[in-house]
């Protein structure tokens, strides 16, 4: 690349830098490292990327037209196909949402096998978000690795409510069935033989040379930029900012979260909360990059674990039976009402629009990822074209939840 | 800080643009004219005591019954509302403002209704923005870059309108 010093028209510049001229890159849709239909058109400057344009709506089907024709039970399967890969999460989102509007309260049992249910989903994600990001990176163990224990994830799964990706399991009003028998010592089970397994991961991504070399101060977002753009969820933890809806969010979502300890995984003053055994932050590293986003999902597994086996226990403590869900054809009171989960890629938002009838005059859905990739155009300008698989995958966007 | 101190005090610089509140709904809000509204959302931002640094979302309703049997026994007349979610991590309190505009410009069929842009503001409504426009048919003038995101560039109509109808037929591909 020319640099300022030089005269561009200088023919003795010839000798030792060729000009380059401008060109267009089109990145996708179909291209394995874009996550989905995602489609990026780079300009470029010779290998540095000058501009990215995204184009995204390849997977649109009117999610929100859909829902204002459907009542709100029968909307769950379609919330479901959001984020196809957190699809207990997406439930969770619709579920309290509605409740909400409704003025429905769950019981205790009810909430604890949600926390279950939920952190599982969060784990699953997190797993695939880091296969992938390997597989992006030129890395293929990780990914077999990675899936191989999210299977387990979708066996247990399986066992709850017969769905392996489309669970629709969690819905308005609590969820469609208790957990069958034995499924704690199964749960408990695996969470016993995967804890070891996480070690393994990290010695294979985290402080692999070529890992660090790939993501350790690429696609730098500040914590402004990160607030100015709704940026949520792991990236926005990652530019060390201490915010978790499961803390921080409305009164009817943190309430679920009352009685467990936990603590928020961001990079605060140069370390992570926990004292762990995990890899330290390497040398290159800045907060903020892709290497902190990728982090911040891996402590999230472990931290999950945790709050999984506490939420075992005090299902297992508490009394009555889980809540049913409500009736498929329930009047939904007029009014509005808006609420957002931390769902594992961000904050996912979930509206409601009520008119008397049981189907709602209008549903909105804010979805994590939209907002998470719209900032890509400000942290992609001036990295080389090898940099940008590296930043959308750092990113875990799903295009199903952006496109809706 | 609750919305009612909040409508308190953008009342006193803002007094005749806040028209409307409901602060007993599930989520307060707060309506706001749309002329006033860039110079409210930046208002919003840059007070130290309200510090509105996050905008979650942009909403676009239409109150419009395609029905005639059921317009009859609606309370409201046909209008479009947006709905901005804000929040500031900052002070952790939330805010619901709203915007009435009318279905059609100066009752010009197919003319869009204007806003002005908050991208200047937040820059998550650059992609917010162009959503709305492109879905629920809402021109946000000031915004750099107002083009469709989720429909093709040549698709016809605003799929969100209550009076929306499905094409036929799209390059060849039957629709319905």
């Amino acid at each position: 690349m020319l640099t300022e010093r030089m005269n561009p028209d200088d023919p003795e510049l010839v000798e030792f830098d060729v000009r380059t001229d401008e060109m267009l890159i089109n990145m996708g849709p179909q291209h394995p490292s874009t996550h989905g239909v995602l489609r990026l058109v780079l300009r470029t400057d010779g290998e540095v990327v000058t501009e990215v344009t995204p184009h995204i709506g390849y997977l649109h089907r009117c999610a929100e037209k859909i829902g204002e024709n459907l009542t709100a039970r029968q909307f769950l399967p379609y919330t479901d196909r959001l984020d196809y890969l957190a699809a207990m999460n997406m439930n969770l989102g619709w579920s309290l949402a509605v409740e909400k509007l409704l003025g429905v309260r769950v019981s205790d049992k009810t909430r604890h096998l949600r926390v279950i249910i939920a952190e599982l989903g969060r784990i699953a994600n997190h797993l695939v978000a880091a296969g992938c990001y390997g597989l992006d990176l030129g890395s293929f163990t990780p990914y077999m690795w990675c899936f191989r224990e999210r299977e387990k994830i979708v066996n247990l799964f399986e066992e709850v409510c017969g769905a392996r990706l489309t669970y629709s399991y969690i819905t308005p009003g609590g969820v469609t069935a208790d957990l069958p028998t034995g499924w704690l010592d199964r749960c408990d089970a695996f969470l016993k033989q995967f804890e070891p397994v996480i070690p393994t991961l990290h010695a294979l991504l985290t402080d692999n040379a070529i890992f660090i070399e790939r993501t350790a101060g690429v696609g730098v977002l500040p914590a402004a930029m990160a607030f100015d753009y709704g940026v949520t969820g792991p990236n926005l933890r990652a530019c060390g900012v201490d915010w978790d809806l499961r803390r921080d969010g409305e009164p009817l979502y943190t309430e679920m979260y009352d009685g467990y300890t936990w603590r928020i995984i961001a990079p605060i003053d140069g370390r992570y909360p926990d004292d762990h055994p995990y890899p330290s932050i390497p040398r290159e590293a800045i907060v903020g990059d892709s290497w902190h986003r990728y982090f911040v999902r891996m402590l999230e597994v472990v931290q999950s674990i945790d709050l999984i086996r506490q939420g075992m226990a005090k299902y297992s403590q508490a009394a009555g039976e889980v809540d049913k869900p409500i009736e498929v054809k329930r009047k939904l009171p007029k009014g509005e009402a808006y609420l957002e989960t931390e769902a594992p890629k961000g904050q996912m938002g979930f509206m409601l629009i009520g008119d008397g009838s049981p189907v709602p005059w209008r549903v909105r859905l804010r979805s994590s990822s939209f907002c998470n990739l719209s900032v890509i155009g400000e942290i992609c300008r001036g990295v080389l074209i090898a940099d940008i698989p590296s930043i959308c995958g750092s990113l875990d966007i799903v295009l199903g939840e952006i496109d809706r | 800080m609750n919305v009612e101190a909040i409508r308190d005090r953008l009342a006193r610089p803002f007094g005749p643009w806040v028209v409307n509140q409901d602060l007993a709904a599930i989520d307060p809000w707060i309506e706001v004219r749309g002329e006033g509204l860039s110079e409210i959302a930046r208002y919003l931002l840059d007070e130290p005591d309200l510090a509105f640094n996050v905008l979650h979302c942009i909403t676009g309703v239409d109150y419009f019954q395609p029905d005639a049997k059921k317009a009859a026994q609606v309370d409201w007349q046909p209008h479009v509302e947006l709905i901005y979610h804000l929040s500031s991590t900052v002070h952790r309190h939330r805010l619901v403002l709203k915007v009435r505009l009318p279905r059609w410009k100066d009752d010009r069929p197919n003319a869009l209704p204007e806003v002005p842009s908050v991208s200047g503001v937040w820059s998550a409504a650059e992609w917010h923005e162009r959503e709305v426009f492109d879905l629920m048919g809402v021109r946000f003038f000031g915004h750099h870059d107002l083009r469709r995101i989720l429909c093709p560039e040549d698709w016809v109509g605003h799929p969100l309108r209550k009076d929306y109808e499905m094409p036929t037929e799209y390059h060849g591909i039957r629709a319905r």
